[in-house]
């Protein structure tokens, strides 16, 4: 018996790929993106904040965009790619974490967080956006930012570290690099 | 910038311990804790703000697939939450908070009875089916209305729903001081209902652990000692059989410095089951039916020279606590703060002031970040404004000619003021903005008809409240020491123990820069613990900036009396007293020859494996702990804000084209994070400024249940912050640290505030309320507008 997840006669079996993994889940079609990934497949780095799609707590990539995981039902994500926060670092050993991207680094660099609650919606929102805008200036990763609430930081921190990943990537393909790295 | 020398790491911006695992989606948050057979809870809540409840009906709600209980007050028989005074009943009327509503109900969102069920989703479907039926009573929504002799009364025991009634100091003479000052200046400032806003919502998990015979309940606090007192009283447990532990917490700000209801039934409920309960609250809830913020009024005048020397300050504050008293701080925490504190950072030497709470149908207040400061400060700064105007002199002029300069100063509020830089700050924020050319750039956009306004805030803050700045109030609950305890294991690693509780302040960090330097050793080596009531005897949390000042002081002196403890055990190994050995980056040397040196672990050894060669006076282990209190009143941090803001006149927007902010929290332990504080409190302090207020309706209707109409501001808005530091050392706190948590917040509303009447000025209009909305601003820069029925 597995009552956690409250399953109803109405269930059905949907599989999900997140984070290049494939899952299969027993959900009812009421539930959230979010709640599947949290609850049903222990991914806790993805927060809900408000539920109504405006604070961006939940912001995971779909399919390379970003998408506020607590307006989709997880049956809508069947047959999509999904990449969470977890997806950003080296799986890392038992122990710790594994080596952090660059993204990630930028922002302890640039002290981009401070209680961290937002920081996975933040983290995915720049990965998503700077994979389709490399080019992005301060001004348009600014428009970007304020996409997402943050109440620590007072976002200066968070559009700096987001630019100097941006800033950094560039200058690594500028100079010759064969892969992007960012990736 | 900073004080830190070569090899110490106290003053630099260490990188912060907590980040890799939150940046990798590793921290642990409360609704991230999963446990076996888990249930749960959402509450039924009021939708009437005033009434009495003449029916509870739960059986349809206990008849829906997948609910399992459904509790209300009578089923759980649940002790109050009462927080109290000694003071007498002219002064404060007590009033209880119980878990759930009984009879009556205060407010829209009131907890009437909590659902349990197999998952949140049913839960929410429980609720659907509650009936509840009120007869409602008048509700009391306004200040006006609340303090009429024949006003409904919010509690039957609170006449004209006064609960704090205080007239302080009172100077003798202060009439004809006003009677004869050559100008006297009136404001009439009032700030806006706020929530404060975590963007973690409140929550709990709740279990009995039958082993330990003892509740564990997991729950997002600032203050985990304070739940397990309330939470062991309600239950009626002894506090041993109640463990508080707190994870990783996504921000507090005071929300979460007050006991709440919805946790105590939570475990409640779990021990009613038998079950492990969680609760997470909705967005909704957090908005409207948590705890809210910020409400006050400000009457007040101020008496000044031909000089503009200000001679004296009369006041009278009310602030709207809403429906309850919070716990610990009672209702008094708002008016009681700002009537002792209120002539902050300027010689004032005559003042009065009546400071009272007020209770009405709304959702009850916590201490939100800055507590009453932005609000006086507001006040008193406004007052300067109008000052400078009136008597035709530069503000930046007349605040330089006022605030304190010889330190320690005793004020005429009987608060004696540690030293600071109260005019340096000022003096360089102004230069600050001289040397950008704001004062050129508003002069030529005046002349093309633009709003250019610049304005400032100059103030300090009380840091490091000890338990006798608290026992001021009289409160019966007085916090203000706090615990650490240091213990070195045979590896020669640390583990550091404080009674205060990180949500986002980087203690992880800066406790073990702390500790670091203190034991001559690398970070890596040492790890804080903290929200575990089981952990550590007692600790206050994390609220009103103490966790540095007080906290880390008492890590510092923690960490030295282990390195005594290495130091002795080294001695007796040399047969040499101890003042003849020193610490060394992991070892202890001998003074004399300091290439002879006992590494840590060796000594580790000793202590722990080999005791039997300890010296008799020397006890077994590696183990210290201290407790650090502020014996004084205080530490005062300070700073001055200067804001530049263009008005929009087609939209009445408020835009912020430049922000300053020259603070000064003395040692900075780690200046990033010292930086990050001051711009995320800006950002809080701007919010209340110009954007974020709950109003209520006739009905006692709160306007906002959701980010549709709760305005929290983006990074479109928020400005980017100058920071410039000052450094006054605290002569009292182990590391010369002061409180830097709540400035930003304090500065920004008076600031922005000042700016906006500075671009009004050609208009004549001067406002003296936020939130400024854009609706005033176009009517201040519109005459013509037709006023609109709010």
């Amino acid at each position: 018996m597995n009552d956690t997840t409250g399953l109803g006669d109405d269930v059905q079996l949907i599989t999900l790929d997140v984070n290049g993994t494939s899952h299969e889940v027993i959900t009812a079609p009421r539930r959230t993106l979010v709640d599947v990934l949290r609850h049903d497949l222990g991914l806790t780095g993805t927060h809900v904040g408000c539920e109504h799609g405006i604070c961006g707590a939940c912001t995971v990539l779909v399919d390379g965009l970003p998408a506020r995981a607590c307006l989709m039902f997880a049956a809508q994500a069947e047959g999509a790619r999904i990449a969470t926060v977890e997806s950003l670092a080296d799986s890392g050993t038992g122990t710790g974490t594994g080596e952090l991207s660059d993204l990630q680094r930028a922002f302890t660099a640039h002290h981009g967080l401070q209680c961290g609650f937002c920081t996975p919606g933040f983290l995915m929102l720049a990965q998503g956006f700077l994979a389709e805008r490399p080019e992005a200036t301060k001004e348009d990763i600014r428009e970007v930012v304020a996409a997402n609430l943050c109440r620590c930081t007072g976002y200066q921190t968070i559009v700096e570290a987001i630019d100097a990943c941006a800033t950094a990537r560039r200058s690594q393909r500028a100079a010759g690099a064969e892969e992007d790295s960012c990736n | 910038m900073t004080s830190a020398k070569d090899d110490q790491l106290v003053g630099r911006s260490v990188a912060r311990r907590e980040d890799p695992r939150l940046l990798s989606g590793r921290g642990r948050f409360v609704d991230d804790i999963e446990l076996p057979g888990m249930l749960h809870a959402q509450f039924v809540r009021s939708t009437v703000a005033h009434g009495t409840i003449t029916e509870i009906d739960l059986t349809r709600v206990r008849q829906v697939p997948g609910v399992v209980a459904a509790f209300t007050a009578a089923d759980l028989e649940l002790g109050d939450i009462t927080a109290q005074l000694g003071r007498p009943l002219s002064e404060f009327v007590p009033t209880a908070m119980p878990v759930l509503a009984r009879d009556r109900v205060r407010y829209v969102g009131e907890p009437v009875a909590v659902v349990i069920a197999r998952d949140p989703y049913l839960a929410e479907d429980g609720l659907e089916a509650a009936k509840v039926t009120y007869a409602p009573l008048p509700p009391v929504t306004r200040e006006e209305q609340a303090l009429a002799p024949d006003a409904p009364r919010v509690h039957a025991e609170a006449a004209r729903n006064t609960l704090v009634d205080v007239s302080l100091f009172a100077t003798e003479g202060i009439d004809e001081i006003f009677d004869q000052a050559p100008c006297v200046v009136n404001i009439d400032v009032r700030t806006g209902r706020q929530n404060a806003l975590p963007l973690e919502t409140r929550g709990a998990v709740a279990q009995w652990d039958a082993r330990e015979d003892q509740l564990v309940l997991h729950t997002c606090t600032q203050t985990p000692h304070q739940v397990r007192t309330v939470a062991a009283r309600c239950l009626r447990l002894d506090e041993r059989a109640v463990r508080v532990i707190v994870p990783d917490m996504g921000g507090g700000f005071g929300l979460k410095c007050v006991v709440g209801r919805e946790e105590i039934a939570t475990a409640a409920a779990a021990l009613r089951l038998g079950r492990p309960v969680k609760w997470i609250e909705d967005r909704k809830d957090a908005l409207s039916a948590s705890f809210l913020a910020r409400e006050q009024h400000y009457t007040a005048r101020a008496a000044f020279d031909a000089d503009g020397r200000i001679l004296g300050l009369d006041a009278d504050v009310v602030c709207d606590m809403g429906a309850y008293s919070c716990y610990p701080f009672t209702a008094g925490i708002e008016p009681l703060m700002a009537s002792a504190e209120m002539p902050g950072v300027y010689k004032v030497p005559a003042y009065r002031v009546r400071g009272r709470a007020i209770t009405t149908n709304k959702a009850p207040t916590a201490p939100y970040r800055g507590v009453s400061r932005p609000s006086y400060v507001m006040a008193v700064e406004r007052l300067m404004e109008r000052a400078a105007r009136e008597l035709r002199l530069d503000p930046v002029e007349l605040r330089r000619r006022n605030v304190i300069t010889d330190f320690p100063y005793t004020g005429v509020n009987n608060i004696t003021y540690d030293p600071g830089s109260y005019l340096e700050s000022l003096n360089l924020c102004e230069r600050a903005l001289r040397e950008a050319g704001w004062y050129e750039r508003q002069a030529s956009a005046r002349a093309e008809g633009r709003h250019i306004g610049i304005g400032y805030s100059c103030f300090s803050e009380r840091t490091g409240y000890g338990s006798a700045a608290f026992a001021q109030r009289k409160m019966e609950v007085v916090p203000g020491f706090d615990l650490a305890e240091v213990r070195m294991d045979t590896s020669g690693a640390v583990t550091a123990t404080t009674g205060t509780i990180s949500h986002g302040q980087s203690h992880e960090t800066t406790m073990a820069q702390i500790v670091a330097d203190a034991l001559h050793l690398d970070i890596p080596k040492v790890k804080l613990h903290q929200g575990d009531t089981d952990r550590i005897t007692y600790g206050w949390g994390t609220f009103a900036s103490r966790s540095i000042a007080i906290g880390g002081s008492a890590v510092r002196l923690a960490a030295g009396k282990l390195g005594e403890k290495l130091r002795a055990i080294a001695a007796a190994e040399w047969d040499i007293p101890p003042e003849d050995t020193e610490l060394d980056r992991g070892r202890v040397r001998r003074r004399d020859d300091p290439d002879v040196a006992l590494s840590y672990e060796y000594l580790a050894d000793i202590a722990y494996l080999k005791s039997h060669l300890l010296p008799k006076d020397i006890d077994p282990g590696l183990t210290a702990t201290a407790v650090f209190d502020v014996h004084n009143d205080g530490t005062f941090s300070n700073a001055t804000h200067g804001v530049v803001v263009e008005l929009h006149e087609g939209t009445g927007q408020v835009e912020i084209l430049a922000y300053f902010c020259v603070e000064d929290c003395g040692v900075a332990v780690n200046p990033q994070v010292v930086e990050g504080q001051c711009r995320g409190g800006i950002a809080q302090g701007v919010s209340g400024a110009l954007f974020e207020q709950i109003t209520y309706d006739d009905q006692g209707e709160p306007s906002a249940t959701s980010f549709m109409d709760y305005k929290v501001p983006t990074a479109h808005e928020i400005p980017e912050v100058v920071i410039h530091h000052l450094e006054t050392p605290c002569a009292f706190t182990a590391t010369g640290a002061k409180g830097a948590g709540e400035g930003g917040t304090i500065g920004a509303p008076a600031a922005v505030l000042n700016a906006v009447n500075d671009a009004l000025r050609p208009t004549g209009v001067e406002l003296d309320a936020t939130p400024i909305t854009p609706e005033t601003v176009h009517r201040a820069l519109t005459p013509s507008t037709p006023e609109q029925t709010p």
